[in-house]
């Protein structure tokens, strides 16, 4: 194979991966300090997604639409929060489940008949538009150069957040034994407040950057949140560490297995089986990975709880 | 998870009414179902027999999970995958000529054992909300094999080239047969299922929901009884599966979106965990209010979400032990 060809298939899972990380880290925090499990968090990607579309297409720049777009994402989620998601915390896990898919329905909905079931799109911005050479004649776009860099600042921050300030000292304290913290005097429900606020910006920010390589759609955020559930149980339900390795390691291998796959059957079946067996097996691979985890390590690679 | 069997044992006057009740319930849905054909006459007949057929075979894989959350606490958010293994079953063979309803079916229920073994046998090993994301995680990847399985269709789905024939007849073509098929099959896996939860198994497997670790020190093993259950549930979904590709003489993967899983958790909780009947009183209400609400407007998830919300916050136990204290 190839080597630029290869180089640019881990670039893109590299990229997704990091996607998928801004989506998992705010899942995996929200459910290590509060139990609550989030089914709407997928939603908050979506939103996000939709508020970058909108205010771009409003004031014509995508900086400022990404701008306008987060304090809105972030007022949403903690809308969210107290309107729903505060009465379901002292519920059991089936109750948070049912209510939050009770959200996504409402809000796939919502934004169908906000912005019509069409798919949006949105031009990538002036300044990063255009592509880089890559060894051996192959170029890559500077825009998903920049959703890696944009990634990998917010994986640094946020490693920064959690793991130097007095915030981050509490939220893992929090992640591994919430009782015994508020027990200690710490406001536990203002620290979720902060938590999930957070959470929800970053999947938020997630969205609206994929808004100029995807397009903007309902339901967008379905497909991702199950990704990011595979992530964070892989990683270890509270971990941010976790998440953001097993992040890359999902964005990776789905997105090599589908480049793959049928390239390495065709060395043992005729090609257009070899082509039809590997698109079939490519998208099982980061389950069948999950899977292999779980039989190992039950509770993910980095769990947060004892 | 318990509020739905507390309420029954409570007041010892009212006993004998409530138990009464508690056989009324059942009693009362399948008479309804069972006239229902008749009274269907009077109106659009193949829309509402339709609609009925749906409505059972839905209560079935809703039965199938209600085994799972209400007698076992095992919240499995990927059962609509076992419905589409049913389908499939009768659509791949169809496409190859084999139109058999015995031969589908006994392929149907193969598949899914084999299915729910392994996926079980994995996810099993997991509690609580690792088990809701790993059940949803296998039933999506079962999702995304059967979008890539372009010769069966692929993302679109196939249409049925007929319905299954019986020992070589069409009887199923008539939409009154399927119908009672679909009646007979509910009332025969409903009563297997209460002869199930009451037998010494389904003790068993209710002792370890309420104490797993008191099961094991007199000398059970949940995880076995747990893993078998998984599968009967599994089989019995995809029998509905089955039922469901005839009724709609179309297969696609929307038949096994988590979306899908997420519908069969909601009816199960709507009508009342742990009862078996409940689950098909909240697929009947489920499919009828969507039936209604679409009706209204193309936009009726903007109601029906809300509304489930709602169901969630504040119908705490579901209809039936609703019904069931209401006194006369």
């Amino acid at each position: 194979m190839p080597l630029s060809l290869f180089l640019v298939q881990m670039l893109n899972g590299l990229q997704f991966g990091l996607i998928l990380f801004l989506i998992a880290a705010g899942l995996t925090l929200v459910f290590g300090v509060m139990d609550f499990i989030n089914l709407a968090h997928g939603v908050q990607y979506m939103v996000g997604a939709y508020l970058a579309a909108m205010f771009t297409a409003l004031t014509g720049n995508f900086l400022f639409g990404l701008l306008l777009a987060l304090p809105t994402a972030l007022a949403f989620g903690l809308f969210l929060e107290v309107l729903i998601f505060r009465k379901l915390y002292e519920r059991d896990h089936l109750d948070q489940v049912l209510a939050t898919f009770g959200v996504i329905i409402t809000l796939n909905e919502a934004v169908k008949i906000l912005w019509g079931a069409a798919p949006l799109s949105v031009p990538v911005p002036e300044i990063l538009s255009g592509s880089i050479p890559l060894i051996g004649g192959l170029r890559y776009p500077i825009y998903r150069i920049a959703i890696i860099v944009a990634g990998l600042a917010v994986g640094l921050l946020l490693y920064i957040l959690v793991n130097r300030t007095k915030v981050g000292m509490l939220v893992r304290a929090g992640a591994s034994n919430a009782p015994m913290v508020a027990a200690l005097g710490v406001n536990i429900r203002l620290l979720f407040t902060f938590v999930f606020g957070f959470g929800a910006m970053l999947a938020g920010f997630a969205g609206a950057m994929v808004t100029p390589i995807l397009s903007v759609e309902p339901g967008m955020g379905d497909n991702v949140l199950i990704l990011a559930f595979v992530v964070i149980v892989i990683g270890g339900i509270g971990s941010v560490r976790g998440a953001f390795l097993a992040a890359l390691l999902i964005g990776v291998v789905d997105t090599l297995g589908r480049f793959m796959a049928p390239m390495l059957l065709s060395a043992i079946l005729d090609p257009s089986t070899a082509s039809q067996t590997g698109r079939a097996i490519a998208p099982m691979l980061i389950y069948v990975l999950m899977a292999v985890t779980l039989c190992i390590r039950p509770a993910g690679l980095f769990p947060a709880k004892r | 998870m318990t509020d739905a069997a507390r309420p029954v044992e409570q007041s010892v006057p009212a006993a004998a009414p409530a138990s009464l009740r508690r056989i009324m319930v059942p009693i009362v849905v399948f008479a309804g179902l069972a006239i229902a054909p008749w009274i269907a006459q009077f109106g659009t007949e193949s829309f509402i027999l339709s609609l009925l057929t749906r409505v059972m075979v839905l209560g079935l894989a809703a039965l199938s999970l209600d085994l799972l959350i209400g007698y076992a606490g095992l919240v499995s958010f990927g059962q609509a995958a076992f419905i589409g293994i049913g389908a499939y079953a009768v659509g791949i063979l169809a496409s190859h000529g084999i139109n058999g309803i015995a031969l589908q079916t006994a392929a149907a229920l193969a598949a899914s054992a084999i299915f729910a073994a392994i996926t079980g046998a994995i996810s099993l090993r997991t509690r609580g909300v690792y088990f809701i994301m790993i059940t949803l995680a296998f039933g999506q990847m079962l999702f995304f094999l059967a979008t890539s399985l372009a010769a069966y269709g692929g993302d679109d789905g196939m249409t049925l080239p007929s319905r299954s024939l019986f020992l070589g007849y069409d009887l199923l073509d008539s939409d009154r047969a399927l119908y009672y098929v679909a009646f007979v099959t509910l009332g025969l896996v409903y009563l297997a299922c209460r002869m199930l939860v009451a037998s010494r198994f389904g003790r068993v497997l209710r002792g370890a929901r309420q104490n797993p670790v008191r099961m094991q020190a007199i000398g059970f093993s949940p995880y076995r009884y747990q893993l078998v259950l998984y599968i009967i549930a599994g089989m019995i979904a995809a029998l509905a599966g089955v039922l469901l590709a005839n009724t709609s003489e179309f297969v696609s993967p929307a038949t096994m979106s988590w979306q899908r899983s997420g519908d069969l958790i909601f009816m199960v909780v709507l009508g009342g965990m742990g009862s078996l009947h409940g689950a098909i009183l909240g697929a009947i209400v489920f499919l009828l209010a969507e039936e209604v609400l679409a009706g209204f407007t193309e936009h009726w998830h903007i109601i029906f979400g809300p509304l489930l919300i709602l169901c969630v916050l504040y119908i705490r136990g579901g209809i039936t032990p609703l019904i069931e204290r209401t006194r006369p």
